[in-house]
């Protein structure tokens, strides 16, 4: 500690308690905005919100109605591509980070990791772009999937190694010892073992690219028609909102008010389950 | 067999970020080499004329990331703080998940968010009372009149959705800081601020300076958000009222309507620009973060 202050202990007692209290006038005005947002996009959302929203297909400027249905659609189908590719990847390599782990490849494989982690979503897109759109010079679905995946792989892989170190050794040394090769003991016994925490770790990594935007703006693109193929353009929910939202049209502001809701609603409850998920599991852990 | 192929899924990490370097840095370098230095210092950029400067956006991207660790560094530490030494238990858990969750919002939502609250807001309310009320209208930073999307705008919807980012690392560092020394300063007639401020905020310095930083890679590459609230403007003007630009939002602008290859490789190249400074900036947050949390351990 530095020079101890030369105030009285009533001084520094007030003076503690205003710290105290501005800290929690600090958590206030933390939540506060998340209150906001979620209070309005619940008043805004909902009462434009209606069954059409998840069947029909957008209209044109001018017509009242329609939804979203393509939007979601394409949003599972970019989420299954990525988690396609990204699942196994991450999964892979935070097996391999977990069982070498001292080695200097392993640090470098978790710093750069963690450092593709942080990279702008943006970069990613026009990186996507480059690689896979501009060679076919057409937008593609499978593009977009391709983009959300890069993404997925480096949070899949971190949270897959922590959920590994989690598993015991001597289950692994038994598994050894009782002549289990080194594959068969990491798939049947420390991978089964960790495995609701790395579907956590999954279910985390879904919730983030679900709402991503800017990694599809110029793969998936977006498309105001119903596609179910990989190889042409497809919509996305965040694309949509993005779109309606910057429109000057009152029709398609309250459209992508529901959608903002729906994209958050699912984005929230994979968020939740993965939450509870790992909480039942570290509960029944201590049992 | 089975290590073959785990590690060939753990050398993709690598691969796929050499990959996406050398990609972007070969798309951006006709740009590059065509314009050198000025493509940093230039404020032109004109797509008809084939000359491209990109000051105003990696100004923009500058002062908007500045803008928002500002506003965000203090609320986030004092979040931080307030869970990890002084909530009751019973409010430990739903606060943190609260500012958690700002985290899981996705930048469209924000984005929405911010152009139809923050930005009437800001224009109706807030501008004419920092210009008028507090006559600061009269400095630099405050002058011109208020149209809503602004530099001003996009520093506050960072703010928000940095703040998760920077409060959640900064309370795993202050968690780290091992019991005895806080007891050690109790014991000797701290006050519970004094405790914080003499033995654990110094203890956990380079930790939170990393958590700050990460927030900073966030607010530098944030899009989305952005894109939808700070006016897209190619100008520097030092007010905060005024519209602006930010690299990532001109990416996102003007990408897909691109009109020739020069343009598409000056996109490109503010793309190398972001990356280059994201990846430094992370690198650097990384090492200050992992160093106080090996600390922790030993």
């Amino acid at each position: 500690m530095s020079r101890p202050p030369r105030r009285s202990i009533r001084g520094r007692r007030a003076r503690s308690a205003v710290m105290v209290g501005l800290t929690v006038v600090a958590s206030i005005l933390a939540t506060l905005p998340l209150l906001l947002i979620l209070g309005l996009l619940i008043q805004k959302g909902a009462s434009s919100l209606s069954w059409d929203f998840f069947t029909a297909m957008p209209k044109p400027v001018g017509e009242t109605g329609g939804g979203m249905a393509n939007a979601i659609l394409g949003t599972v189908m970019l989420i299954a591509i990525a988690s396609s590719i990204g699942l196994p990847v991450g999964i892979g390599a935070g097996l391999y980070l977990a069982e070498h782990r001292g080695t200097k490849f392993a640090f470098l494989v978790r710093f750069l990791s963690d450092v593709l982690n942080g990279l702008p979503s943006i970069v990613v897109g026009i990186f996507a772009w480059q690689f896979l759109v501009r060679p076919v010079k057409h937008f593609s679905a499978l593009a977009g999937g391709i983009a959300l995946a890069a993404m997925m792989i480096p949070l899949v892989t971190r949270t897959t190694e922590e959920m590994i170190r989690l598993v015991p050794a001597s289950l692994r040394e038994a598994a050894l010892a009782l002549g289990y090769p080194r594959w068969r003991t990491s798939l049947t016994i420390v991978l089964r073992t960790a495995l609701p925490g790395i579907v956590t770790g999954a279910l985390v990594a879904v919730a983030r690219i679900a709402g991503e935007t800017a990694p599809l703006l110029f793969t998936a693109f977006g498309n105001q028609f119903w596609s179910t193929s990989v190889n042409e353009p497809i919509s996305a929910l965040p694309i949509q909102i993005f779109t309606y939202a910057i429109s000057p049209y009152d029709e398609w502001h309250s459209l992508a008010w529901a959608g903002a809701l729906v994209l958050l609603a699912l984005v929230l409850v994979i968020s939740l389950v993965a939450r509870f998920a790992t909480r039942s599991r570290f509960r029944g852990g201590h049992d | 067999m089975y290590r073959f192929i785990t590690t060939a899924f753990a050398l993709s990490i690598p691969l796929l970020l050499v990959l996406l370097g050398i990609e972007v840095a070969v798309a951006a370098w006709p740009a590059l080499s065509a314009f050198k230095l000025s493509f940093l210092t230039s404020s032109r950029w004109d797509a008809v004329e084939g000359v491209f400067g990109a000051a105003p956006a990696i100004y923009g991207t500058l002062v908007s990331s500045a803008l928002a660790l500002v506003i965000a560094t203090p609320l986030a530490i004092g979040v931080a703080i307030f869970l990890s030494e002084f909530a009751p238990p019973w409010l430990r858990q739903p606060v943190a998940f609260l500012v958690d969750l700002l985290a899981a919002i996705p930048s469209v939502v924000y984005g929405l968010w911010g152009i139809f609250v923050l930005v009437p807001a800001l224009r109706e309310y807030v501008m004419p009372f920092l210009s008028d009320r507090l006559h600061l209208g009269n400095t630099p930073f405050f002058s011109g009149p208020a149209y809503g999307p602004s530099m001003l705008a996009a520093g506050l919807i960072l703010a928000i959705m940095v703040l998760p980012y920077i409060s959640s690392v900064t309370r795993e560092v202050l968690m780290a800081v091992p019991r005895s020394q806080r007891e050690a300063a109790l014991a000797l007639g701290a006050t519970r601020w004094e405790m914080i401020w003499g033995a654990v905020l110094p203890y956990a310095r380079s930790g939170i300076v990393g958590g700050i930083l990460l927030g900073l890679g966030r607010a530098l590459g944030e899009t989305m958000a952005v894109t939808m609230v700070i006016g897209n403007r190619h100008e520097i003007s030092s007010s905060l009222f005024a519209p602006g630009y930010t690299m990532a939002s001109l990416i996102a602008n003007e990408f897909s309507e691109a009109t020739n290859d020069m343009h598409l490789s000056a996109l490109m190249a503010v793309g190398a620009v972001l990356l280059l400074v994201t990846v430094i900036v992370n690198v650097i947050a990384r090492l200050l973060v992992w160093r106080v949390e090996r600390q922790g351990k030993a």
